[in-house]
């Protein structure tokens, strides 16, 4: 019994580590999907692609740790803003599966353009921190774990900021309300969109390279399941709403960790499409979601 | 005589003619190995398409998980042929069917979603079954069901498409299939016109699950093997570039792009990574400059070829 709850709560600190990394991708989703109504096939990519970028900074450059995710987030918010003016821009009025389907056709450019660029081999991530294994009575927590977790905080605490109190984010809240009636009181929606692309880009970069740094291997695929499941996080949270890309991400990230720890680490990614299809057909809302009927 | 009929009658008439000449072509050994493979891929590619046409293209619903059907009508009929020892034809009837029940399971509950939700749940699915496959060790879990004969022949794989085209062409000229347009079109109008929209989205489902099951036993029966690798999420997005090159909502479409895209990656097959990339931008590019496709929801006619100067033969299928 008492190994089975220390397991527990072991597993309990693995997901929430996985989870904040989940977090940080969910959030850019739920971002572009409450501003355009889109799910960002590519976002994946873009974390992919920021674990390149902050690979590239700390081998090439020279870089440490906090420059390097810094240099990423700028490169992935750069990427991100391209691909919206190029792929999804002249798409706004376009029927909604015409622009999933661009989505995707992007994110397999992303990822096999990357392929092309950089071997498909998988690199190892340089090690930027001296691993330290902190012990919590029994349970263990590496200095990895801890510095994804503070990272995940600031920038979700940062983020937050930007949202609720710059004029920027009050211009993002209003687009994604009513993008109409935002245009009429003089909102750029076309700046306020890459904006929010950028954030979320950037967001998705920094996940990318504490993913590179907790389990130091990064390949031009590692994007296509993390997309997918943090897509799922967001969903579970409520899509559109930011707080619950947060709670989606650790609640995904924990069901996780558990499934691989009690059950078999091979049936992880079903349980992440389990939740998917369970949430789906029981509160397609999301968690934090409210009702909304449609009407003809 | 009816002239829908009589339409058919040439066409069957045509397939039998190309059927002879393929067929003796391979005999003759004009043919070789590598695009009597590749022809054999085009067949079964067809299925694929003109099955997810059915989905996506005339029912309006937005499946990306047709791979995971693929794959149970692969494992099935493997099951039946080298586990069990039973024939051939009962293999892929049986596949055929477990994959239909499957759809029939899965289009239940999920179909109630749409757009986008529906997208990613059928990803899901298609992904879930993949897993529950790689983890039966029955099946050889993650190396494959190996050993299985080699008994897909072309006139197999030939007349069954043929047969999945008629059935689906016929379907969608029939009461069920235009009902299953109406969805397409406007699905809470439908609803308003007493047509059970649930009934008619999951009786698509299954049909389209179902095929995808006998293109999966063809498969598997041609390649050897059943591997959980062959029917990935990468499987799926080569079936909707298929039909969306081709044209939502076009049987000929389907055809059509099936039939380019296996060819573009058979000249491809040396650099995979370049056959992703313009699979991609031809996505990319097609949605942005003619989201309708290559041909839109119009179908290849004759009438089109005699209208000729007509734009893009609407005309034609006023008729």
């Amino acid at each position: 019994m008492d190994t089975l709850l220390h397991q527990f709560f072991q597993q309990l600190i693995n997901g929430i580590s996985l989870g904040s990394i989940y977090a940080l991708i969910a959030l850019g989703y739920t971002m572009i999907y409450g501003i355009i109504k889109l799910i960002n096939f590519a976002h994946g990519d873009i974390y992919m692609l920021g674990a390149y970028f902050g690979f590239f900074a700390t081998t090439q450059l020279g870089l440490s740790f906090i420059p390097a995710i810094i240099l990423s987030m700028a490169c992935a918010a750069l990427v991100g803003i391209i691909i919206e003016r190029i792929a999804y821009k002249p798409m706004r009025n376009a029927p909604r599966i015409a622009i999933l389907i661009t989505a995707i056709g992007v994110s397999f450019f992303l990822e096999y353009g990357m392929i092309l660029l950089v071997s498909p081999q998988p690199r190892t991530f340089p090690a930027v921190f001296t691993p330290t294994v902190y012990n919590f009575g029994p349970l263990v927590a590496n200095s990895q774990q801890i510095v994804i977790l503070v990272s995940a905080i600031i920038l979700m605490a940062v983020l937050t900021y930007i949202v609720n109190k710059t004029k920027a984010g009050k211009a993002m809240r209003a687009v994604s309300f009513d993008a109409d009636a935002a245009r009429l009181m003089g909102i750029n929606i076309d700046r306020v969109i890459s904006m929010t692309f950028a954030l979320g880009s950037a967001l998705a970069a920094a996940g990318g390279v504490l993913v590179g740094v907790y389990y130091n291997s990064i390949d031009p695929l590692m994007g296509m399941m993390p997309g997918l499941k943090a897509f799922v996080a967001a969903v579970l949270g409520g899509i559109g709403i930011i707080p619950g890309a947060m709670i989606g991400g650790i609640i995904l990230g924990v069901v996780e960790a558990m499934v691989s720890g009690f059950i078999s680490s091979t049936f992880r990614d079903a349980a992440a499409f389990g939740i998917l299809i369970l949430i789906l057909l029981y509160k397609p809302a999301g968690l934090l979601g409210k009702n909304v009927r449609e009407k003809v | 005589m009816n002239p829908i009929r009589k339409f058919d009658l040439t066409a069957i008439a045509g397939c039998a003619l190309l059927f002879a000449v393929l067929q003796g072509l391979m005999f003759g050994g004009l043919i070789g190995p590598f695009w009597e493979l590749n022809i054999i891929l085009i067949c079964i590619n067809i299925i694929l398409s003109v099955s997810l046409n059915l989905i996506n293209g005339y029912t309006g619903q937005f499946s990306i998980g047709h791979a995971g059907f693929m794959a149970v009508g692969a494992y099935t009929s493997a099951i039946i042929t080298v586990k069990l020892g039973l024939p051939y034809e009962l293999a892929l009837i049986v596949g055929t069917v477990a994959a239909g029940i499957l759809g029939f399971l899965i289009g239940l509950p999920t179909l109630r979603l749409n757009g986008d939700y529906l997208a990613i749940a059928t990803l899901g699915l298609g992904e879930i079954i993949r897993i529950c496959i790689l983890n039966i060790d029955y099946v050889g879990g993650a190396s494959g069901l190996m050993g299985i004969p080699r008994l897909t022949t072309f006139a197999y794989v030939f007349w069954i498409m043929i047969f999945v085209i008629f059935f689906i062409k016929n379907f969608k000229n029939s009461a069920p299939g235009r009902c299953c347009l109406a969805i397409r079109e406007n699905e809470i109008a439908a609803d308003t016109m007493g047509i059970n929209t649930t009934k008619y989205k999951v009786m698509a489902f299954t049909l389209g699950a179902s095929f995808a099951g006998t293109a999966g036993a063809l498969f598997s029966h041609y390649f050897f093997l059943a591997h959980p690798a062959s029917f990935t999420f990468m499987r799926s997005f080569d079936i909707l570039t298929m039909v969306v090159l081709g044209g939502l909502g076009s049987m000929t479409g389907a055809i059509t792009g099936a039939v380019l895209l296996t060819f573009i990656s058979a000249y491809l097959s040396d650099y995979p990574e370049w056959r992703m990339i313009i699979y991609s931008i031809t996505l990319i590019v097609l949605m942005l400059r003619r989201p309708q496709g290559l041909f839109g929801s119009v179908e290849l006619s004759r009438e089109m070829f005699r209208l000729g100067g007509k734009k893009d033969g609407r005309a034609a299928e006023g008729k």
